[in-house]
């Protein structure tokens, strides 16, 4: 069944068209990933899912339920929830306190938010610094921040922008079992990432974007063979000279 | 706990001063000190836990004074009645600016520039007006009885304003433990975060001016009613916002016990100003200049944040 249906969905800046008749459909219980390279209108596409933006045309029904164009706190209460490519703490406050205004979204009680706050960053490996304020957290920590508080807010989908940008290989290797632990704990999650081994590992079906539409979808290992798939990422040609016994290779 | 513990015990040393002295000096020192907090407290839910700047917070100020004196003038209303229907008109002209600023989605300086040209506007009319007493202003008989709000002493005064001084508190120690302060912070520290997990930045910001604007309708009745008098330039003149923002940035944004020692002391400042140099018209205000730059530049966190 699919949880998140995208439907021919175009969003214009001016002369730039960013996305263009994009379709897709992110099924209930499923990990998937969007990839393409820098500039394809992932985070645009994203911006149009959860509300941050309204498409010039197309539909964007989540549950059965149209959600085109509605506004981004809306679409949290219906359960969809995404992260920032560029972190965004509320800087001013303690670790524990970022967390629980996700939580406030169905718990009223403030004492009871701020405890299910600590369960939370438990879960994503923040319960030892809960009293921090965010501003001091390391960029692997404000990205973990940004998941939990996301995932305090108890999305059904849940859109994660590169949560694994700018880590170390060895935080990218903490960061991976959190991804899976929600997928695991119920939570769709569609992802854009541009870190290939995770996507390789977490991912069963991927989307790619280039200059704004879809260019090809699969599975991760069917994508990277696909030579629309390569020419995107490298150039012009570059699939043919990459493939064995190719042309000037 | 803890907040209820220290306004408890604000409410009660305070509240006993009357009783230590009956020196009109230090009544009034006390009286007016408790303004200026109510005041800056005021200024501190909409521009320290809302993070929206207002420089024309003299607009709700002027509403609740005009309000109280003229329901009693044209209305024969008593000012215990007056005083609560004057901060629901200054809520309301809160939830009007409120709803045209965040409706358009205003922020910073030109969010601060629409409430300064609001406060203007508000000015501008009432000095036109006949019916609010034109620039000549309004004022109030003269009837002392406590049933009048009209107190022999200063003591009345005293208390009725650590009545709403203590509202006031209450209701900022309430911001710090509820889903409403969380969202209004969350709103302040980042609009989009807070929207995607469900937050409704526009409605939790209308909220939070008329909250505001409604306490500062209850500073600007009490002026009335001390004063007996108001005018367009008292009202609505730029000292009134200036002073209620210098407390709130002085003491501390965003905190319970900031503004109040911000307005304090900027008072005991502002009164050693005026015996040293004299009655120079406005030198507090110089003196206030001063103090918000030095703060800005050493104490961003204001005196309450200065000891972390």
């Amino acid at each position: 069944m699919s949880l998140l249906r995208v439907h021919q969905v175009s969003r214009a800046f001016g002369g730039l068209r960013a996305v263009q008749e994009v379709s897709l459909e992110v099924h209930a219980g499923s990990l998937t990933a969007l990839i393409g390279p820098n500039g394809a209108g992932k985070t645009t596409l994203f911006a149009l899912m959860s509300g941050f933006l309204k498409p010039d045309s197309g539909r964007i029904v989540l549950d059965g339920q149209d959600i085109t164009g509605q506004a981004p706190h809306l679409n949290a209460k219906m359960g969809l929830t995404r992260t920032f490519q560029i972190v965004q703490p509320f800087a001013a406050q303690t670790v524990c306190e970022n967390i629980a205004v996700g939580a406030h979204l169905h718990q009223p009680s403030r004492s009871l938010a701020l405890r299910e706050a600590q369960a939370v960053a438990e879960r994503v490996g923040l319960g030892s610094q809960l009293n921090k304020p965010a501003s001091d957290l390391t960029v692997a920590g404000r990205k973990r921040l940004e998941l939990a508080r996301a995932l305090a807010s108890r999305p059904r989908l849940l859109l994660l922008d590169e949560v694994l940008a700018g880590l170390n290989p060895q935080e990218i290797q903490d960061m991976l079992p959190v991804v899976r632990g929600l997928v695991d704990s119920g939570v769709t999650v569609l992802m854009i990432e541009h870190v290939m081994q995770a996507v390789m590992s977490l991912a069963e079906h991927v989307w790619v974007l280039a200059q704004g539409q879809l260019i090809a979808q699969g599975a991760p290992a069917e994508v990277t063979r696909n030579a629309q798939v390569i020419e995107a990422y490298l150039g012009h040609g570059a699939a043919a000279r990459l493939a064995p016994g190719g042309a000037g290779a | 706990m803890k907040d209820a513990r220290n306004i408890g015990l604000f409410v009660v040393l305070v509240g006993l001063i009357p009783f230590v002295t009956d020196s009109g000096v230090v009544l009034n020192f006390v009286m007016m000190a408790l303004y200026a907090c109510l005041l800056a407290q005021a200024w501190n839910v909409l521009g320290g836990f809302g993070g929206q700047f207002s420089f024309g917070h003299a607009l709700f100020f002027g509403v609740g004074a005009y309000c109280h004196v003229m329901l009693q003038l044209h209305a024969g209303c008593n000012p215990w009645v007056a005083l609560p229907l004057a901060m629901l008109a200054s809520a309301l002209v809160g939830a009007f600016v409120g709803g045209l600023s965040f409706r358009y989605g205003l922020k910073g300086s030109y969010f601060a520039l629409v409430t300064l040209a609001f406060a203007e506007v508000f000015r501008i009319v009432t000095l036109s007006l006949s019916w609010t007493g034109g620039g000549v202003g309004l004022m109030l008989p003269l009837s002392e009885s406590p049933a009048n709000m009209q107190f022999s002493t200063r003591a009345g005064y005293v208390w009725l304003m650590l009545g709403l001084v203590t509202l006031a508190l209450i209701c900022t120690a309430w911001l710090r433990h509820s889903r409403f302060g969380a969202y209004l912070q969350a709103v302040r520290d980042n609009e989009d975060a807070a929207s995607a997990v469900g937050v409704n930045p526009f409605r939790i910001k209308l909220a939070a001016i008329i909250l505001s604007g409604a306490f500062m309708g209850a500073g600007g009745a009490f002026y009335a009613q001390v004063f007996q008098y108001i005018d367009p330039g008292l009202a609505f003149g730029p000292h009134t916002s200036v002073e209620a923002l210098v407390g709130a940035i002085v003491g501390g944004m965003g905190t319970l016990w900031g503004p109040v020692l911000g307005a304090l002391a900027l008072h005991v400042l502002a009164d050693v100003t005026r015996n040293l140099l004299g009655q120079l018209p406005g030198i507090n205000m110089v003196v206030y200049g001063a103090v918000l730059v030095l703060i800005v530049m050493f104490l961003p966190r204001g005196i309450s944040g200065a000891r972390q």
